[in-house]
């Protein structure tokens, strides 16, 4: 049941990024583009996203409890520090500069395989630095 | 540029937040792609392995999609030395930053969290510098 749940929320998701234009780079970039070609798309993704998602939220909070009576996650951590400061900044950067989140990444994968497949394996790398190199 | 597409972006963007909101209310789970990625770049695939399952869907789901029903779909990438430092830049960042779009855009944001708020308002800010220097400095932005 879990698997199936997982396999059904990442098919969604998929869905969402091909369907809503954001495995387009060109897309996310004309998005960030604002003192160029504007393209606000990528506002009503986002305004459209979060109400849906709040209200899954709002009715896991009301239950007490998850479908799958997992605990409820602990979303505890308030404090903006430095490493969400820099980590922000650096991945922004990223995101202006090839039009890629990782989302959008993995879902083009199939479909564009040598563009994509170079993103996420650059992406592989700075992941996996990262957690091996900076913060272990 | 790109042609504004509000309707298809908001039908997008809801069946993005669909899952989202499957993830909270089904297991307690954030939908942040680089967390569900990375913890799998690192052997953890989640109870049940499903972050396997998650990402199974997330890369067939698209081929799927165009396979049933063929369209013009876009995709115009920058040059692919930028693809590759985009991608590092993005993999270092998004594990520093504890999220990316999808569990600070749209998870963080729906629960209010202050430090998704944050995040967000960061990576679209250096997200826009970005764009703008590489538009008016560097001229590779059509």
């Amino acid at each position: 049941m879990i698997r199936l749940f997982a396999l059904l929320m990442g098919a969604l998701f998929g869905a969402g990024l091909y369907v809503a234009g954001m495995t387009d780079p060109a897309k996310v970039q004309s998005f960030l583009d604002i003192t160029g070609h504007w393209d606000p798309s990528l506002i009503f993704v986002m305004g459209a996203g979060i109400p849906v998602a709040a209200t899954g939220y709002w009715l896991m909070r009301s239950r007490g409890e998850t479908l799958l009576h997992q605990p409820l996650l602990d979303l505890t951590a308030s404090a903006i520090d430095r490493p969400l400061v820099m980590g922000s900044v650096l991945f922004g950067l990223g995101w202006g500069l090839g039009g890629f989140c990782p989302g959008p990444g993995l879902a083009s994968l199939l479909l564009q395989p040598t563009t994509a497949g170079m993103f996420v394996l650059a992406m592989v790398v700075g992941m996996l630095g990262h957690d091996r190199l900076i913060k272990s | 540029m790109t042609e504004f597409t509000p309707i298809s972006a908001a039908v997008g963007g809801g069946l993005i937040g669909l899952s989202a909101a499957i993830g909270y209310l089904a297991l307690g789970k954030v939908t942040g792609i680089s967390g569900i990625f990375g913890r799998a770049l690192n052997g953890d695939m989640g109870f049940g392995q499903w972050g396997l399952f998650f990402l199974i869907g997330l890369i067939g789901m698209p081929a799927v999609i165009h396979a049933l029903a063929p369209s013009e779909h876009g995709f115009t990438a920058p040059a692919p030395v930028l693809v590759v430092l985009a991608g590092l830049l993005v993999g270092v960042g998004t594990r520093m930053g504890s999220g990316c779009t999808s569990g600070h855009g749209i998870c963080g944001m729906a629960r209010l969290s202050i430090r998704s708020v944050a995040a967000t308002v960061i990576f679209v800010g250096s997200g826009v510098v970005m764009v703008a220097v590489l538009r008016h400095v560097f001229g590779v932005i059509a």
